[in-house]
């Protein structure tokens, strides 16, 4: 193989493809793909097929008992549920959007800017009732938001709640009731260190992962910052209260308050720190009450509580971690998928499978039955969900999370100050939100 | 005349024989790949079809003087030229005690093989178990051997320790594979000819140098030209074991197509990347050829 | 001296096993190893309680579950990797010969343009390929990730294929063909049998290249009916498990399959010339 031989051929092949492609601009010809079918309403019967994620909240025995019961009721609407890990359903979403393969979808709430802008899932306002909108949770309703029109119908709900280690609180003489602010957990966590019982009292998932910027959103939100301005033309996190956010988490790490193997955490580990008693607080979503508490998988079970969001200077916001139940765009059975959705966000499908994920229903929250499968998960959940708050709602939020990400960690390394690490990522994203 | 003919007919039957492989690979990616290459020169950002802004070399311009690519490029650069060195020349090792008329040489080569036997992401997720800052089996082996005051973070904390413990897996798991070409390569070397610089009084250093090396030449090319490609589209074991961090430290060029092209939807500029990583690998596999040759000429 | 040699190279072979079997025997031990036994500190090397509840899960799992995936998984694994191992190979015997051995205009452009096949990353390749697999109904089937699989693998058997023949003395198949032999019969009569280390290395990598591919397998498969063994193994992670032994039982089963066959195969990596071929 020459050295020649290498070069010139990719030189040419460069060149060719430069030409070809000047060739079919002057055409003006379909670039995207080719031949993809677009999508109709459909006869409202038929088969459909779903798709689902592993994780968290309903699991996939839940939903296949749901779908069961759906086609008890509905026995002219065959539906075919497929479960993909959480990591992969964004892009198996993307890379099927335009072969049309799912009808339903469930999407994170960081997404309907991007598929709704997209067409990847279909605008549903028009088919959502009014009285949705009353009697579903504040928090909740805008999961499937942009924009002022709806993509789809909130369904698994969730925020991060404050869980502690009531033994240790105990032995250091820490009352509960003073972690309702950040400034109490600080002082919790320094006569937790000071008194021996654990080495670092905090841990947080701060890998370079999304659940790193939803920690960052929630400490955020309590300190009073946001993310865009108003017009969400430029960014605002590098000032005010994103910033003092994240000066707080470095501070806690400097102290020796915090965990620094958060850094290469996320929920998962962050559960496992915490059963093995080996943090005394922690911020994390719904499903570590009961894991936490489970004796086969924990040496706390029985000894974690769980409380709303400490308060900052400016409130005690949750982040929003909802997810919704979409029609995609390609879909050629909308209308049987619309179906499918409803019935499964319907209050009595999710108040019966409250066990696994909280409805997404204000009423429910007062039903005796959802009540007595987390008696007190409940309470801190109606609190703390009737105020969220939500990642930047824009198409291209993905990118400016990837670059928050890496900017948050150069700070949290030592590696920027917290001001040039912010005004660096505030830079990065300024193109992506024009 | 009869040599012009003859000619034409070997030419014929080369055809002949590369049409199957041509169907099987052109068949399956000239239009993806093809169609990659034009959207290269527009701006797509949606998986649909329809009219997309023509924009020229931008995305190439983009991509050249953005500071994420280099960056990137800087990690893969380093990746690679680790991660291939260290396995050709434990490779090498590896494939003469393969060779080597050992006993239970059966069971050896199974051991040989066991980690190249082992999916990639169970791999990568085992280093990270391995490597777990809480709990991880390296801190354990360091601390009770006194190697090491306390546990410490391997991935978390310094982005350059992590991307050495990213070459440490990959350099575990794909050594065998290297072996194990180069054991083939060195079964066509005839026995005679080490035999004979033996017998000229040459030591086993001096017949490896003089004999095994030049003769494995043509293997070792290829395996090494393969490694190159396959350690410059880098993706599944970061993917698992770091998602880039910390810090951005481990973002490999593939890894930032991934995002580019997935996460972001900016599929023009992911086939961009895409095609620069398909120069930057001709360029290194020709400077590998390169210095093989020279290493060829310095020896014999 | 020679005897000096073969100690050395049992030293060498023992250090290398060590070296390899470490994380290994780590990965073993952590799938049969009970919970808090993993997270112990100062951790105990062989654990208190040792179980077999992961491995007796992914045997006996109710039928819709995890489990039951993981072992249809196996057997998708086997059928593709058979499939492509078959497909690839072959055609990469033929194209690799004629791209060593004839000479014909364009050979170089001809073996570079495969090449660079293998050198684009797979992601940007995947929305078309998507597209074309859902035109041809070959989403969620065997044959679908066979068809993708031998394009990936194909560029690579060539390549190796052509260097293995390419280093091969000429003069054997001169002599084959001075006999009487076409070409083609030299090929088969002659080349192969000396090839055949280079041909089961080639097979053993087109092998573990389906067994360990990830991404085309997760984005193209969907259900139990072609899910491979990677995607299977990544969904272990799913469901709140934590428990890494259940992964770390799910790579022990996924590596036996390769190693019997690297077994089975090992004894072909020997032979060719040193054989004695050149006295034939």
């Amino acid at each position: 193989m020459s050295a020649n031989g290498m070069g010139g051929v990719s030189r040419r092949g460069l060149l060719a493809g430069g030409i070809g492609a000047a060739a079919l601009a002057a055409a003006g010809c379909d670039v995207g793909g080719g031949g993809a079918d677009s999508g109709g309403a459909g006869t409202g019967e038929g088969k459909i097929t779903a798709l689902f994620m592993q994780q968290a909240g309903y699991s996939e025995d839940d939903i296949r008992g749901m779908t069961a019961d759906f086609a008890k009721a509905y026995p002219k609407i065959t539906v075919e549920p497929t479960f993909v890990a959480y990591e992969a359903l964004h892009d198996k979403i993307v890379a099927a959007a335009p072969a049309g393969t799912y009808d339903v979808v469930l999407i994170d709430v960081i997404w309907p800017a991007e598929f709704g802008s997209k067409k990847i899932v279909t605008d549903v306002t028009a088919q959502f009732p009014a009285a949705w909108k009353t009697d579903m949770l504040g928090g909740a309703l805008t999961t499937a938001e942009y924009q002022n029109k709806f993509y789809g119908v909130p369904w698994i709900l969730d925020t991060k709640y404050l869980f502690h280690n009531t033994e240790m609180l105990g032995k250091a003489g820490v009352d509960a009731a003073s972690l309702s602010t950040w400034d109490g957990v600080l002082a919790a966590a320094t006569k937790i260190k000071n008194a021996g019982l654990v080495k670092y009292p905090l841990i947080w998932s701060w890998k370079q992962a999304e659940a790193l910027i939803c920690d960052y959103t929630q400490l955020l939100g309590a300190f009073g910052g946001k993310f865009l301005s108003d017009d969400f033309q430029s960014t605002a996190f590098a000032t005010g209260g994103g910033l003092d956010a994240l000066k707080w988490m470095k501070k806690t790490l400097d102290d020796g308050l915090t965990n620094p193997n958060s850094m290469e955490s996320l929920e998962e580990d962050v559960r496992k720190t915490f059963s093995e008693g080996g943090a005394a607080m922690a911020l994390n979503w719904t499903y570590m009450f009961n894991a936490a508490n489970d004796p086969a998988q924990s040496k706390v079970a029985g000894k974690v509580d769980v409380l709303p969001t400490p308060a900052g200077s400016a409130g005690a916001p949750g982040v929003n971690g909802s997810m919704a139940l979409c029609v995609t765009g390609g879909s050629k059975n909308q209308k049987a998928a619309w179906t499918y959705i409803s019935y499964l966000t319907g209050a009595d499908v999710q108040n019966k499978y409250a066990k696994s994920s909280l409805p997404c229903w204000a009423k429910s929250y007062d039903d005796p039955a959802v009540l007595s499968v987390a008696p007190k998960m409940v309470p801190a959940a109606k609190k703390e969900l009737a105020n969220l708050i939500s990642r930047p709602e824009v198409p291209r939020y993905n990118e400016i999370s990837q670059i928050l990400q890496a900017e948050v960690q150069n700070a949290l390394l030592g590696r920027k100050t917290p001001e040039k690490a912010l005004a660096d990522a505030a830079d990065q994203a300024k193109s992506l939100l024009s | 005349m009869t040599g012009f003919l003859r000619r034409g007919r070997v030419a014929l039957l080369a055809y002949a024989l590369l049409v199957p492989a041509a169907l099987v690979v052109f068949g399956v990616v000239l239009y993806p790949a093809g169609r990659a290459l034009v959207i290269s020169f527009f701006d797509v950002d949606s998986p649909f079809p329809g009219a997309y802004p023509f924009v020229g070399l931008k995305n190439y311009a983009d991509i050249l003087t953005g500071a994420r690519f280099w960056t990137a490029a800087q990690h893969t650069l380093y990746f690679t030229l680790a991660s291939t060195t260290l396995e050709v020349v434990l490779g090498l090792g590896l494939a003469h005690l393969l060779a080597a008329p050992i006993r239970l040489r059966w069971l050896f080569r199974g051991i040989v093989i066991l980690p190249w036997a082992l999916p990639t992401i169970v791999n990568g997720a085992m280093w990270r178990w391995i490597l777990n800052a809480e709990y991880g089996a390296l801190n354990a082996l360091l601390t009770q051997l006194h190697v090491q005051g306390d546990y410490r973070s391997w991935l978390g904390s310094d982005p350059f320790v992590a991307l050495n413990m990213v070459v440490v897996a990959d350099v575990w798991k794909n050594t065998s594979l290297v072996a194990f070409f180069l054991l083939a390569g060195l079964q066509t070397i005839p026995g005679d000819l080490l035999e004979a610089a033996r017998i000229d009084g040459a030591g086993p250093v001096r017949a490896f140098l003089r004999v095994t090396l030049p003769m494995l030449r043509p293997t070792l090319a290829a395996v090494l030209v393969l490694r190159i490609i396959e350690a410059f589209k880098v993706f599944d074991i970061i993917y698992v074991m770091t998602g880039g961090g910390p810090a951005g430290g481990t973002q490999t060029v593939t890894f930032l197509t991934y995002l580019q092209a997935f996460s972001a939807e900016r599929f023009s500029y992911g086939a961009a990347l895409a095609y620069v990583t398909v120069v930057a690998i001709l360029l290194l596999a020709l400077i590998y050829l390169r210095l093989l040759r020279q290493q060829e000429l310095s020896v014999s | 001296m020679k005897k000096n040699r073969h100690v050395g190279a049992h030293i060498g072979a023992l250090v290398a096993s060590i070296l390899i079997l470490a994380p290994f025997a780590w990965l073993v031990i952590t799938s049969i190893a009970g919970q808090t036994d993993l997270l112990a500190r100062p951790l105990r090397w062989w654990p208190e309680h040792v179980t077999l509840s992961r491995y007796r899960e992914i045997f006996s799992g109710a039928a819709g579950g995890v489990a039951a995936q993981f072992r249809s998984a196996m057997v998708n694994s086997l059928v593709v990797a058979a499939g492509t191992v078959l497909i690839s190979v072959s055609v990469g015997i033929f194209g690799g010969y004629a791209l060593a051995r004839l000479r014909f205009p364009l050979r170089r452009v001809t073996l570079l343009s495969f090449l660079v096949t293998y050198m684009l990353p797979p992601i940007v390749l995947i929305i078309p390929l998507y597209l074309l697999m859902a035109r041809f109904g070959l989403l969620d089937t065997k044959l679908g990730l066979v068809i993708v699989y031998c394009s990936l693998a194909t560029p690579f058997a060539l390549w190796t294929m052509n260097n293995f023949f390419g280093s091969l003395p000429v003069e054997l198949e001169e002599a084959a063909r001075v006999d009487g032999c076409s070409r083609l019969g030299a090929l088969i009569r002659i080349i192969l049998p000396l090839a055949r280390p280079g041909i089961v290395a080639t097979v053993l990598f087109v092998f573990l290249l389906c067994w360990d591919e990830f991404l085309y397998a997760l984005i193209f498969t969907s259900t139990s009916d072609a899910k491979t063994i990677p995607v299977a193994i990544a969904e272990f992670t799913g469901r709140n498990a934590v428990d890494f032994g259940l992964i770390a039982a799910g790579g022990v089963l996924a590596a036996v399959p390769p190693v019997l066959l690297a077994v089975v195969l090992q004894r072909h990596l020997l032979s060719g010339l040193t054989a004695g071929a050149l006295k034939a």
